[in-house]
This record gives structure tokens, sequence and C-alpha cells, in this order.
């Protein structure tokens, strides 16, 4: 059985069918990579699966599970999370204090919290930057404390929302040698990239989206040939950058 | 054209320009790289004059601009695309354009200059009535950078316009942003986008913590060793 499900899952905006009929499923300890171009439903789907919105049609089984009605921080509970494209920490707190608040999601003991977020900490790079506000770190400071904000919940699967955005190659090299540690520990992870570099480096498959549709799904070297995928999404000098 | 000597920035006690000298000249297409965090915004902002320096000299033409507010110095020609294009979402692609053009040696060829946009994205004319927040991604960049244009720049300077958009756009924007060089407007461009970036520009400047840590022609700083080190991870 596969970890996340969705079968034939589709949201519609008014007339609009952001996402329309997509099915594909994840296993346990995969990192897939969804790839497509601005505006073809990335977002909305992973808002879809992870119950910012609801399905308008279609099926989201997690661990043999359907999901239905639930809210985003029940879904959390369960062991799935998201970071965000626009990363939104708590601003006016430190880092640890933002991750604290994460660890509380498995814990009642501030105490406890405190220990586990310390340890998240830690691991993402940012221990020399636990008592610095947020307001006050760097791009690609901030992203590690998005990431470690989701990894402080615990989850077993973890969906990533641009985190490569914005980032210089040399930072997006030092993130993908981050997120193989995280799933080296069992993680498993869903990752929506428009870097490409990171998209190849970390996914055993890719899932390409187009009008909301789902247009090819295979290994990365593979999707990158598919005449559809050069054509919607990475133009004919793809592999120059 | 533009020269910038040996700005100081501050952000409270924390100083992120450590006197940053650079020059543009007529015609040129210049880029600043660097790490997150280096500066670069920051030189674009101070030169909107949106920052103001401690330590400065900042010349325009025949012109001492940094004792100017921003809206002056978009009068006078310099214009900034800010990071994470800022549009009004509530407004629509028309009335976002004519944002743009608000001060009077704009207005009086608004009507010209709308037609040059649409010339360029033609997607802009298609969607001139839909609101701004419901464009995508690569549209709304469309949009920030023709809003930018209707203000009738001699200098435009981009802060990451490729950010968050597919393979096949950044390549589009880029494409675009040699056109307007092409057709006579000086840029100034901050991307995180090294390659893309040297690659279409005449010179460039590494900002490395707040310093120029080096300069030179687009092609030469590719070659160069430590930018293929630091910044194209190769």
């Amino acid at each position: 059985m596969s970890l996340l499900e969705l079968k034939g899952v589709s949201k519609n905006f008014g007339g609009l069918k952001a996402v329309n009929q997509v099915s594909f499923s994840l296993e346990e300890g995969e990192i897939l990579g969804i790839i497509g171009p601005n505006g073809a439903g990335k977002t909305t789907l992973f808002n879809t699966i992870t119950g910012f919105y609801k399905p308008d049609e279609g099926e989201v089984w997690f661990e043999s599970e359907r999901l239905i009605a639930l809210k985003p921080h029940q879904i959390c509970k369960k062991g799935m999370v998201r970071t965000f494209q626009i990363v939104k920490p708590f601003l006016e707190l430190t880092t640890l204090e933002n991750v604290v608040i994460a660890a509380l999601n498995r814990t009642e003991n501030v105490q406890e919290a405190k220990t586990r977020a310390l340890k998240t900490i830690e691991f993402v790079g940012l221990k020399d930057k636990a008592e610095t506000l947020a307001t006050g770190l760097t791009l690609p400071h901030r992203k590690r404390l998005e990431l470690a904000r989701a990894l402080a919940t615990e989850p077993k699967l973890l969906l990533l929302d641009e985190v490569m955005a914005g980032l210089t190659p040399t930072e997006v090299d030092e993130l993908i040698r981050l997120l193989k540690e995280v799933n080296k520990k069992g993680i498993t992870i869903l990752l929506i990239e428009h870097v490409m570099r990171g998209v190849m480096a970390l996914s055993q498959r890719v899932v390409v989206l187009n009008y909301g549709e789902k247009i090819a799904e295979g290994v990365p070297e593979e999707v990158v040939k598919n005449r559809q995928v050069i054509e919607a999404y990475l133009g004919e000098e793809f592999g120059n950058a | 054209m533009l020269r910038v000597k040996g700005i100081e920035v501050f952000y409270g006690d924390l100083q992120a320009l450590r006197g940053v000298s650079l020059e543009v000249n007529q015609g040129e297409i210049v880029s600043i790289v660097g790490s997150n965090g280096a500066g670069k915004s920051t030189t674009l902002m101070t030169i909107s004059g949106i920052r103001k320096p401690k330590q400065w000299e900042i010349q325009f033409g025949q012109e001492s601009i940094h004792p100017y507010p921003s809206s002056k110095i978009v009068s006078l020609g310099i214009v900034q695309i800010p990071e994470g294009r800022q549009l009004f979402p509530t407004l629509t692609v028309m009335e976002n354009l004519e944002m743009g053009s608000q001060f009077p040696k704009a207005k009086k060829v608004r009507k010209e200059t709308t037609g040059w946009v649409f010339k360029l994205f033609p997607r802009l004319e298609e969607m001139k009535n839909q609101l701004a927040g419901t464009l995508s991604g690569g549209e709304q960049q469309m949009l920030a950078i023709g809003r930018g244009l209707m203000s009738c720049p001699t200098l435009l300077m981009l802060d990451e316009p490729s950010l968050g958009l597919a393979p096949i756009l950044v390549k589009a924007i880029f494409d675009i942003i040699k056109e307007i060089n092409q057709q006579g407007t000086t840029i100034l461009l901050v991307e995180q986008n090294v390659f893309h970036s040297l690659t279409l520009s005449h010179r460039g400047y590494v900002l490395e913590n707040g310093s120029i840590a080096m300069s030179g022609t687009g092609q030469d700083l590719l070659k160069n060793q430590h930018i293929r080190q630091s910044y194209l991870g190769l």
C-alpha cells in the first residue's frame, strides 16, 4: 500500500479546472517531484492534499485511510505537513520559538518541545541563529527555518512548495544535501520545484502538470526528454543552466 | 550614466553595504550577482532612493541624486522593478500599467508607451481588463516589467525577474530584457540565476558581504574559477 494515493482528484474555481482528474501514488521513503508551468495547479494540488481545500472530485488516501473533511492541523497530526512558497515564520519570535511552536504538535510539555526544537534547529544548520528573530534572517536561513518548523511536527510525509526559489546554485546544492539527509531519516518527500537542478538531483520520479492535468510521469531523465514537457515547461534550451 | 561611489548603508546597527562603488554606462546591461544577504537588493533600493546611505554619492548623468526622494528619482528616468512584483492585485492589468505613468512626463506619452508594452507582451493586452491578482506568476512578472516601462525609464533596474518562474518563462523573460535593452534602455540587473544573467550582461559585479569582491565582463566572470565554484556550483 502506498503512503499517499490520489485517485482522480479535481479542484475547480468557478469555471476553471485548476486540478483536473489527477492520480498518482507515493511510496514510503520516496522523493517525488512535481513540475509544471506557472498556473498549472501545483500549489492548488498541495492545498487539496493537505486539507486547505476540499477536492470537488476524487479521493486522497494517506496510510490506507481516506482523508475526508479533515482540517490541516488534523492532517498534520496524522503525519503530513507542508511548507509554504512564501515563507511565513512568526517574524517577531526567535528561530527557536518558531520551531518550539511546531514541536508542540507532538508533545504538550514545553520543555520537551524545546529540546526537540533545538535538535531540529541543529539538524538544519541554524544552531547559531537560535536566538535570532526570524525577521533578521536572510532568505536561505528563512527557508531552513520553514523546513525546521515542518520537521519539528515529526512528519512521515513532507510536502515542499518551492523551497529552492531565490537561492543561488551553490545555496541550492547545500539544500539538496540537507533534504537527502531528511529523506535518509525515513521521511517521504513530495516537492514542487522550478529549480531543475534540485528536481533532477532529488527526485526518484517526477509528475508533470499542465493546465491542471497530469501530462507525464516517470524517472527524471526520461521526463525531461518528453516532447510535451519540453514544449509546455522546459523550453528548447533546457540543459544550459 | 550612473556612478555610485562608496555607499554605506545600515539597517540599525547592521551594516548592509560597505563602500560599494559601481558604474553603469549608457546602453549597457550590467548585472550584480552574489549570495542572499550580500546586499544586492539594498544596492538597488539605495539607487532608487528608498534606502538612504550614511556615506554617499550617487550620480546620474551630471546630477547628484542621493538627496532626492524616490518619486523624483523615478521621474529622472531610474525605475526599479521590485522583487516579488508588488502589483496592485485588486486593480486591472490596465490600471496597474497606468499607475506606472502617473507623473506628467510619462502621462503625456502614456498611449504610445502602452502600445509598446503590449507589443512586447501581447499577453498583457489580451488580459488588460483582468484583475492583476488573478494572473499566473509569469504573467504577473510581465506586468511588473510593463508597469516599470510605463515610467519611461532610461535606466531600468530589475530585482530577480526570474524568481519562481518555470524554465521556459525564465528564458522568455531574459529574451525580453535583451530586447528592451536593444531598443535603447540601459539595464541594471540583480539575479540569482547567475548563469543566465552573466550570459546576457556586458559587465557584472560580484557582491559579497556588502562589498564588491570582483567585476569584469559577463564572459570573463563566467569563466572565473571562484564564480564557477561559489555561484554556479560547477
